[in-house]
């Protein structure tokens, strides 16, 4: 019997039959309404009228929740009872960047505890710049019976045990998501963990780990799991582990291979390549860590119907990416390492004409003595091939405002544009003007951009152009730039769709913070980290505006009137109560 | 946050003063001072040739200078950072390990194989020769006493390092360059603190 039903007739919240005649009884309603999936179109459904709001409630069954302060797990299970799937974000992004103290919050088990509640039947859990323990995870693996899908990304504070408890106790895991997070590698045998009959796996991604895994348990769980989509390995996984698994897995469509560097027999090398041959339902390839060239070309039967290129991870020349290019005609999404240099960015632009997306991570992004790396040719090279491109993150230490010009004349179709010119304040190096002109050119031309990371040295002008044109600008990044205030007044003023504001290392104080007084409630969070505002503008912030969340992070040794860190957000949860001892909650009161 | 404070009381000189440099052309002077990661730092030209009056209306427009390695950029995740560095140093299977050198004051940098060698007394000997100058004595409490010169090498980290205190191999498996500091700030590092 569905549980949930008979919880149904228990919950008093449940609200009487409206006394106006509905056209439609309640259930058909939420019928209809649960085959709504995106969330903006259920919050707009729920605005209509009191029985459409409780429909929508009831019909719900995944909750996206951007910043895991702005509302408390009592007051989403109380809304929305029949949740089955939650994707949580919870640090500010400039945790990424070391930006963050260590200790600063969002941590999952206050979440764990009520949904052990209120959802014992949750089935997957998305967490993003989140805290997780080893005990959170053996508490989710414990109190969740149907736990089949959990992704990590960007978290930290768990190790391989935490793994090993998922592994062991959650017996309808379906996806095993790792990437990218602060994990305590301790090796051990967390995947041995696995009952031995275990088969519902379809997706499996430890790409992050650098210790060990039990190979032989590893091909074994994939020779039993039948409906195995995604395997992204390690890079100890050699060339010849990777075939072997291969073998096993022909419906992959996505594959993470482990590195490339093994010397191989010929014999090796033709068995690796009629497995890859064999791979032809590939739509996504990644990995390839410390790749060696002359194996490359082992890939080329399973590009096919690439659609998603990751490299970034592999430091590839420009002739190598052009080769491999050339076997991957359906490519549209593309990551690579700027050790392809412009040459490499050539190639792409003569070879993927359906590209969309594409970034170039730097491979050595502390050493500025290099003269390598993408220049400005690169990315006008990729805008002139590739049309339809619309999602660039781009690194690079020279950029002209001509350049930027001629990108968005090329793909006027940008929708995020994250330039990063990695030497903080660094003019056009041809003209040694301000970089104004170049983003002014790509929120004038740009009319759907919705995220924009700007860099270079940028006056006020900068901003000016983004509040006046960028009327789509949902996200946007500022480091190192702008001249007053008024460059983020203008902003504020300006992006009327404006969600989150990151600023860093900007002259903007008190009067440009408190510009947008009125607006930082329709926004997800505002973060200004060592700008000018001190923590009597703060304060006043907190004052007027009591149901946003004034938090101040002080650096050791700092002035006490400066508010070295601020990060802003809105909540109906109230001030939070886990802040470390260096997190200032200012109160409205 | 000492920075945003000195630029705070800046703001009235420079407002003031008479220039001709273009705008984030200040910034030469301070990195002078604060840039203490090497002598080579790309700096954008101080291009006197056009452009003044913009500078001067301008001048107040010097984003807080960066220091060497500012924290958190370039804006890359730690996992990506981290897993880039690895592969040079599982490159202990190769032959060679070829680092910068660099030492304040030179007009150019040199580079050594640390494979070479065997210790840190054959190391610091071959610097002494290469750019002529002493090291002092080391000891674990104050560092390289009785010279003006101190030894120093980035790890993995991004961290810079007095050469010496960790074991040979830990070493030769963390540095990524090296660096002879000199004077005040040699003295800051490795002595006495």
């Amino acid at each position: 019997m569905d549980p949930y039903s008979k919880r149904k007739k228990e919950l008093p919240e449940r609200p009487p039959e409206s006394t106006r005649p509905s056209p439609f009884p309640d259930e058909v309603l939420e019928l209809v309404l649960g085959l709504l999936k995106s969330n903006k179109d259920r919050s707009s459904v729920s605005l209509v009228c009191k029985d459409w709001y409780n429909a929508e409630s009831w019909s719900r069954t995944h909750v996206f929740i951007g910043n895991c302060y702005s509302v408390s797990p009592e007051i989403v299970a109380r809304r929305f009872p029949k949740i089955r799937s939650v994707t949580l974000k919870g640090k500010p992004r400039f945790s990424d960047f070391n930006l963050v103290p260590r200790n600063w919050g969002a941590d999952i088990q206050s979440w764990l505890v009520v949904f052990a509640s209120k959802y014992p039947f949750l089935e997957e859990l998305r967490l993003k710049r989140m805290t997780v323990t080893d005990e959170s995870l053996e508490f989710l693996a414990l109190n969740f019976p149907n736990f089949k899908a959990l992704s990590l990304l960007s978290c930290d504070g768990f190790s391989t045990d935490g793994l090993a408890a998922i592994a062991t106790h959650c017996k309808n895991l379906t996806e095993l998501d790792i990437q990218e997070n602060g994990i305590d590698d301790k090796s051990g045998n967390w995947l041995g963990c696995l009952p031995e009959n275990f088969s519902s796996l379809e997706v499996l991604n430890f790409a992050n780990l650098n210790s060990d895994v039990n190979f032989d348990a590893l091909e074994r769980l994939v020779s039993r799991c039948k409906s195995l989509k995604v395997l992204k390995v390690n890079k100890n996984i050699s060339l010849e582990q990777l075939q072997r698994l291969l073998v096993c897995t022909p419906q992959l469509t996505e594959l993470g291979t482990g590195s490339i560097s093994q010397e191989l027999t010929e014999r090796q090398y033709t068995e690796l390549e009629n497995t890859f041959k064999h791979c032809k339902n590939l739509d996504t390839l990644s990995g390839l860590w410390e790749v060696m060239t002359p194996y490359l070309p082992v890939l080329y039967p399973a590009c096919t119907n690439l659609t998603f290129l990751n490299l970034s991870y592999a430091a590839l020349q420009g002739l190598e990416l052009a080769n491999l290019l050339r076997h991957c005609p359906q490519l549209r999404r593309l990551w690579v390492l700027d050790t392809v240099e412009d040459k490499g960015l050539e190639a792409v632009g003569s070879n993927c004409p359906l590209l969309e997306e594409l970034r170039v991570f730097p491979a050595d992004p502390f050493d500025e003595e290099i003269v390598h790396g993408v220049t400005e040719a690169g990315f006008v090279a990729v805008s002139y091939g590739c049309r339809r491109l619309h999602y660039v993150l781009y690194f690079c230490r020279q950029m002209t405002n001509a350049a930027v010009a001629t990108i968005v004349q090329n793909c006027p179709n940008f929708t995020h544009f994250r330039l990063c010119i990695m030497n903080p304040g660094q003019p056009d190096y041809m003209t040694n003007e301000p970089m104004d002109e170049a983003f002014g050119a790509v929120v004038k031309t740009c009319s759907k951009l919705q995220r924009l990371s700007v860099s270079g040295l940028l006056t006020d002008l900068t901003f000016e152009y983004v509040g006046r044109y960028a009327k789509n600008l949902e996200t946007l990044s500022v480091a190192f730039a702008g001249t007053s205030d008024w460059g983020m007044q203008c902003v504020l003023g300006g992006c009327t769709k404006l969600r989150k504001l990151e600023i860093r290392d900007c002259p903007f104080g008190n009067a440009a913070l408190l510009s947008g007084l009125e607006k930082y409630e329709s926004m997800r969070s505002l973060w200004m980290s060592s700008c000018n505002v001190t923590m009597n503008g703060c304060r006043l912030l907190a004052r007027e505006m009591p149901r946003l969340n004034v938090e101040v992070m002080k650096e050791e040794g700092s002035d006490d009137s400066q508010a070295d860190k601020v990060y802003v957000y809105r909540s109906v949860a109230g001030p939070r109560r886990d802040a470390p001892p260096s997190v200032l909650t200012l109160s409205g009161i | 946050m000492e920075g945003v404070v000195a630029y705070e009381n800046d703001l009235n000189l420079k407002a003031t003063e008479l220039r001709l440099g273009l705008p984030g052309t200040e910034r030469n002077q301070e990195q002078a001072v604060s840039c203490a990661r090497n002598n080579k730092r790309p700096l954008p030209e101080t291009g006197d040739q056009n452009g003044g009056a913009k500078a001067k209306s301008d001048a107040p427009n010097t984003p807080p200078a960066p220091k060497a390695h500012t924290v958190g950029w370039p804006p890359i995740r730690s996992y990506r950072k981290n897993s880039l560095q690895q592969p040079k140093q599982t490159a202990a299977e190769s032959s060679v390990m070829y680092v910068k050198v660099s030492m304040d004051g030179a007009p150019y940098l040199r580079k050594i194989d640390l494979k070479v060698y065997q210790g840190y007394p054959e190391l610091l000997k071959a610097l002494e020769n290469m750019f002529k100058f002493t090291i002092g004595e080391y000891s674990e409490r104050e560092g390289y006493k009785g010279s003006e010169y101190a030894p120093t090498y980035e790890d993995k980290d991004g961290d810079w390092m007095l050469v010496g205190d960790v074991p040979w191999e830990m070493f030769m498996s963390s540095c990524k360059r090296l660096r002879i500091m000199k004077g005040s700030e040699a003295r800051g590092l490795g002595c006495g603190v």
